[in-house]
């Protein structure tokens, strides 16, 4: 797919800006940074589940070699908690349960990694040195390691004050006729299942350097973010009580993201404050290892689903129930993920009448959950999928058919469903077609067949997907307990000799934007992309910004782009009107060229801005010299990218590995503005779906020890894991916002779990059973052919 | 403090260091040559490969006083001096094998060195082998291994640019 | 990581006298095994005796119907071999497997030999072969040189020099790997030799042992079908997350199988 076409515009797969520096070692990352005279922070992390602090002694640690400072939450007692960023309301419209999170442990260490203390030194490992001669006298505690456990009568209480440990309670959807139709329903189909608990790991670790100014009373926070204002807001506010105009949020270069830099960490607030109590800089880093316990987690629901269907197949009915993992403390969108990141998901691509869904939030001792790449709609569509699967298998309807059955028809958008969302577009027939055609699903048995031959087991799993992004007009989300808006901010800023600095609150991990960005700048305002140069990551730059997650960045970033550029063709077609004495209504502006219309009469985008910035012959009373423009945009709706994704899988019988040999994505996502990027999200985000499916998963021993603790223990992904992926797109257009855009960013993570599980059944059809947990590891699937399940 | 004398992309460094310095951060801290990275601490992720000798090395793995005499290249050193990029970098780039860009120093690093190893050529499934020691988080590997196939088509002698190798 | 002292001989002698002057020493080779330990703080030495200037403890020869490979040889330079894919070629095959390249690059046959990590290759193949261990004091036959996890027969002031493979007439190696560490989570060495059937079984138990009910099958018959219906008792092997001891037990005859079938 790599067809590079002469014009840079949208639609061209046009090579990537920002990789000359990636390649040459020339990336700056946060840990990349050092500042003069910085310290090194190391952090005292807690190696019990759930203990009650007697002491804390730092007196032995205070006197070795290199220590500027030891802190602990008694020196921190004038600032405040880690906030929340969303409230969920209860069934009862009461408030969910919020207890406070304190960014070093006050009293109670409630998860493996919670931070003790801190050791500031001259070095990063006499930082480490000091810190095995802190002694913390822990009364080790009963913990509530998993959500069943916290919720049995006389749990462990994981925060005193919430003896239940009960976050929230929440529904969605009309009980009644929910029931109604189950009651009416000529099939009814139940399955069970958990959603396996991940670990992100983006490959660079986290990290954060406190500096201040001391003559101007200025903080800044270099930190491993993908939305520096959202951190100054919440830091600043918060936390530290610094007014924005004394805090500098700059998030470099960062190394991957997927959800796990969007939150606040205690880490940020700490070299922060330390910095400034120091009057030197501070610097932290990760270790891999403290990632693992302090990096929120992804995922970790418990679920039961009901389908009513009737004689003819058609959905009447879904009912699920949920218990979502909120962790030890609650990350700054967790609530939000498993309620209206995820029920609100349940229609799927289906014209289901009815549909209610109740949740159930529970606090346990163990490392904070929040979004990982797609974020509530993974979990939402895993449900789905499999259970349509399990409702074919049950019901002997065709897997296929059974979801054409049941799409909402393409004539149908817009297309309300019963759980509050609002579809503009989508065409799931064809999308399915062309997955179909591409993977040789009518061939498949032939493989199978051959398979066999060779000992193999082969399987073939689909999924037909759709999933809410673009996060979200700010109204719906404050009405649904958001604490922020979610808007975006993009200035264009038309340099005298008309070169391009735009300047965006979406934040670039990965994702090209620097490229991206750049197309749409040259393919509306004609400017080549050598021209123009994407500015994110620091807040002293950007006038505001929402940041990237959510597969926003385009959908509503690039919208304030495309607005602002609009307000820049609004002011340089009255300039032009001047310099070309015509009356602003007859000039037209197509790709750098301002034209009296019907006329050979010209001015170029360059000789606009120099007339602005060298305003000689201008209309100085009417029209203000300069031409930078700024936009903030708040979308009208979420996004709605969908498609079809189709696994092929082969089980080794003697030992039961599973290994991928075929992946097909046919992916809807709008308008594409770079198809190499587009195939390089799908495939990032199918890689990380894979390895949700068959190789990662975080586990906790009874004690509330992690035991997948790193990565001799937690199965990343490698290269010879997986398979080449095929990837296509074909688009419906948003109808709601100005580049008819929808996301590319988490498709690939959404939609590919159940495809993979359901082929892993599929491959497992001679054996009586109906469903293989993720991860579907090889002694799993051995039990399975072995019978010693 | 012991002392380390090596060179590092041609040019010769006299260093005091530890003995517990690993040579990752002896590049980092005293050469301040970051392009190679840390992503892990268990040796399994091969952010921090670089080449000692000539050979693809953890430098997280390795002390700096293990160097002493050596010569080492890093990401920084791979292109010619002037800015020419070593076909590995420039397939990197033309197959889009690289996305937020933390594991690529170590990535290109070890693709260098395997490829160099296997003059006889490697399929793909052999390319996905030899990238055992490196992990990536964001490509789902399919782009890095189209562009090892690429760029070891160059390095062979086989095809004039990794663009052409792409036809 | 804490703190030590590094110190570099460049004779066996050397590097003796100096780990017999402290108690707390480790001697460290490619570093692979040893230094990721260090850099979690599971071990503290006071001093480390680097022996990579050792030229006597390099290079492969062959002696008789023996292959002796000095213990600073690499994984790598074991692999690729010509003298040693002649000889032994399993040896070379498993030695292609260890690890990932870089591993292979730095990693040295005495380093894997002398740890005894039960989830190593080496091990296997050195008590596999029924190999000689040099010594700077003695000769060590394999049988009598692993004692169990992380512990061989080597003392402290004592350096594994070399080992002596007798060449055999056929051998196999398989493993099944660890999907996240890639360490070995059950493997097979089997040969057929000088030293009789042997089948060397590492990384399902806390030490590599001899299975000896499959050397007894493959003494009357050697082919695969003779080890396939052999169960391996899972009372003492490993368990973890990834296999638990019952897998692993069935891996060892899976293992045991196709390590016959690779050696012909």
């Amino acid at each position: 797919m790599n067809v590079v076409t002469p014009f840079e515009g949208i639609g061209a797969s046009v090579k990537r800006k920002e990789d000359l520096r990636f390649l040459s070692g020339r990336g700056q990352y946060t840990d990349d940074i050092n500042r003069p005279g910085q310290a090194h922070a190391y952090i005292l992390r807690s190696p019990h589940a759930h203990a009650r602090i007697k002491g804390v002694d730092t007196a032995a640690a205070a006197a070795m070699p290199g220590v500027a400072a030891i802190y602990t939450s008694a020196d921190l007692a004038a600032i405040g908690g880690i906030p929340c960023g969303w409230q969920i309301h209860n069934k009862d419209g009461t408030p969910m349960a919020e207890p406070k999170h304190p960014v070093l442990a006050e009293g109670k260490v409630r998860h493996v990694g919670d931070p003790v203390a801190v050791v500031v030194a001259e070095t990063r490992q006499q930082a480490r040195d000091a810190a095995e001669h802190i002694h913390v006298d822990y009364e080790v505690l009963p913990a509530s390691v998993t959500m069943a456990q916290a919720q049995a009568p006389g749990a462990p209480a994981v925060h005193d004050d919430n003896p239940s440990n009960l976050c929230y309670d929440w529904h969605i959807g009309d009980k009644a006729a929910t029931d109604a139709a189950f009651a009416a329903a000529a099939h009814t189909v139940v399955f069970e299942t958990t959603n396996n608990r991940l670990v992100p790991n983006a490959m660079e670790p986290r990290a954060a350097i406190g500096d201040y100014d001391t003559t101007t009373g200025e903080h800044t926070l270099y930190t491993t973010s993908q939305n520096p204002h959202v951190i100054r807001l919440l830091m600043g506010a918060f936390v530290l009580q610094i007014p924005e105009s004394k805090l500098r949020v700059v998030a470099p270069d960062v190394g991957g993201g997927f959800g796990s830099k969007i939150y606040h960490y205690a880490e940020e607030a700490i070299v922060t404050w330390a910095a400034a109590k120091l009057g030197r800089p501070v610097k932290w880093t990760a270790d891999r290892s403290e990632s693992f316990m302090s990096d929120a987690h992804g995922r970790d629901h418990i679920s039961r689903a009901e389908l009513a269907l009737d004689a003819e197949g058609k959905f009447l009915g879904l009912r699920v129930h949920t218990q979502a993992n909120m962790g030890a403390y609650l990350s700054t969108f967790a609530p939000c993920v498993p309620t209206y990141l995820y029920a609100t998901l349940l229609a799927g691509v289906y014209s289901t009448p009815a549909i209610y869904a109740e949740v159930k939030a529970v606090f346990t001792n163990t490392v904070p959950v929040d979004a990982y790449r797609g974020a509530g709609r993974p979990e939402a569509t895993y449900l789905l999928e499999r259970l349509v699967d399990v409702a074919a298998k049950q019901t002997g309807f065709d897997k296929v058919e059974l979801r054409r059955r049941n799409f909402i028809p393409t004539d149908a958008f817009p297309y309300q469903t019963p759980v509050a969302l609002q579809y503009d577009s989508g065409d799931y027939f064809s999308t399915l077609e062309q997955a179909l055609e591409t993977a040789g699903w009518a061939t498949f048995e032939q493989r199978r067949a051959e398979a066999k031959a060779r000992g193999r087991l082969r399987g073939i799993g689909i999924s037909t997907y759709l999933e809410a992004c673009g996060i979200a007009p700010s109204a719906v989300v404050g009405s649904l307990g958001a604490r922020a808006g979610l808007y975006e901010v993009g200035t264009i800023r038309v340099h005298p000799t008309g070169s391009v600095t735009v300047l965006t609150g979406t934040h670039s991990h990965g994702q090209g934007h620097e490229t991206t960005f750049a197309q749409l700048i040259a393919d509306k305002l004609g400017v080549s992309i050598a021209n123009v140069d994407i500015v994110h990551g620091d807040t002293a730059k950007i006038p505001f910004g929402m940041g990237t997650y959510g597969s926003r960045s385009l959908a509503v970033g690039g919208s304030a782009m495309d607005k602002a550029m609009d307000k820049i063709i609004a002011k340089g077609k009255r300039i032009a009107a001047h310099l070309m004495e015509a009356s602003v209504e007859d000039v037209e502006f197509e790709r750098g060229t301002f034209r009296v219309a019907g006329t050979d009469k010209t001015k170029s985008l360059t000789d606009i801005s120099l007339a602005a910035y060298v305003p000689h012959n201008y209309p100085i009373d009417e029209i203000e010299p300069g031409l930078e423009e700024t936009a903030f945009y708040d979308p009208k709706n979420f996004t709605y990218p969908g498609g079809c994704h189709i696994a092929e899988v082969e089980i080794e019988i003697e030992t039961g590995e599973v290994r991928m040999v075929n992946f097909t994505a046919v992916d809807d996502v709008g308008r594409v503005i770079n198809p190499m990027i587009v195939e390089g999200q799908v495939q990032g985000g199918v890689a990380q779906g894979i390895g949700q499916a068959l190789l990662e998963g975080c586990v906790y021993d009874s004690h509330g020890q992690l035991i997948s603790a790193s990565m001799m223990d937690y199965t990343m992904p490698r290269a010879d894991d997986l398979a080449p992926v095929s990837v296509a797109t074909h688009t419906t257009l948003c109808t709601h916002n100005p580049l008819g855009v929808k996301g590319c960013g988490e498709v690939g993570a959404i939609g590919s779990p159940p495809a993979v599980i359901n082929a892993v059944v599929d491959a497992l059809r001679d054996y009586d059973i109906s469903h293989v947990e993720m991860p579907a590891t090889q002694e799993k699937i051995w039990s399975i052919i072995h019978g010693k399940r | 403090m012991p002392q380390v004398s090596l060179t590092v992309n041609g040019k010769q460094h006299t260093v005091e260091v530890e003995g517990r310095t690993l040579l990752v951060e002896l590049l980092r801290e005293k050469l301040r040559l970051t392009g190679t990275h840390v992503g892990c601490d268990t040796s399994q992720c091969g952010a921090c490969v670089v080449h000692v000798d000539g050979e693809s090395v953890k430098s997280c793995t390795t002390l700096a006083v293990m160097c002493d005499g050596a010569s080492v290249t890093t990401i920084e050193g791979l292109a010619k001096p002037d800015g020419t990029l070593h076909p590995m970098q420039e397939a990197f780039r033309e197959y889009h094998a690289l996305q937020c860009g933390f594991c690529t120093p170590g990535m290109v690093m070890s693709a260098v060195d395997l490829v160099a190893k296997n003059p006889q050529g490697l399929s793909e499934k052999e390319i996905r082998e030899g990238l055992e020691g490196n992990l990536c988080r964001c490509t789902g590997y399919h782009n890095i291994v189209k562009a090892i196939a690429a760029a070891q088509d160059v390095m062979h002698g086989k095809r004039e640019t990794v663009a052409a190798a792409a036809e | 990581m804490y703190d030590f002292a590094y110190h570099k001989p460049s004779s066996v002698a050397d590097a003796v006298k100096l780990l017999a002057a402290d108690p707390d020493a480790k001697a460290v080779s490619g570093g692979h095994t040893l230094l990721p330990a260090l850099k979690h703080r599971l071990n503290k030495p006071s001093s480390l005796v680097d022996l990579s200037g050792i030229a006597e403890m390099r290079g492969v020869r062959r002696e008789g119907n023996a292959l002796i490979i000095g213990a600073l040889t690499r994984h790598h330079e074991v692999a690729n071999s010509e003298e040693v894919k002649s000889a032994i070629p399993a040896l070379a095959y498993m030695a292609q497997h260890i690890g990932d390249q870089q591993v292979r690059n730095r990693g040295t046959l005495g380093g894997s030999v002398s740890n005894n990590d039960p989830a190593a290759d080496y091990p296997a193949a050195v008590l596999g072969l029924g190999a000689t261990i040099h010594t700077s004091k003695r000769k060590i036959a394999a049988d009598d040189f692993f004692l169990g996890m992380f512990t061989t027969a080597l003392e402290h002031d004592e350096i594994l020099v070399a080992v002596e493979f007798p060449i055999p007439e056929k051998a196999g190696y398989a493993k099944m790997r660890n999907p996240a560490s890639r360490y070995v989570m059950a493997g097979a060495f089997v040969s057929k030799g000088p030293k009789g059937v042997r089948v060397a079984i590492n990384g399902a138990a806390a030490c590599v042992f001899r299975q000896s009910e499959m050397e007894a099958a493959l003494s009357s018959n050697w082919s695969a079908d003779a080890v396939a219906g052999i169960k391996q008792p899972a009372d003492d092997l490993n368990s973890d997350i990834h296999g638990s001891a019952e897998y692993r037990a069935h891996l060892v005859t899976v293992m045991a199988k196709r390590a016959v079938a690779a050696a012909g």
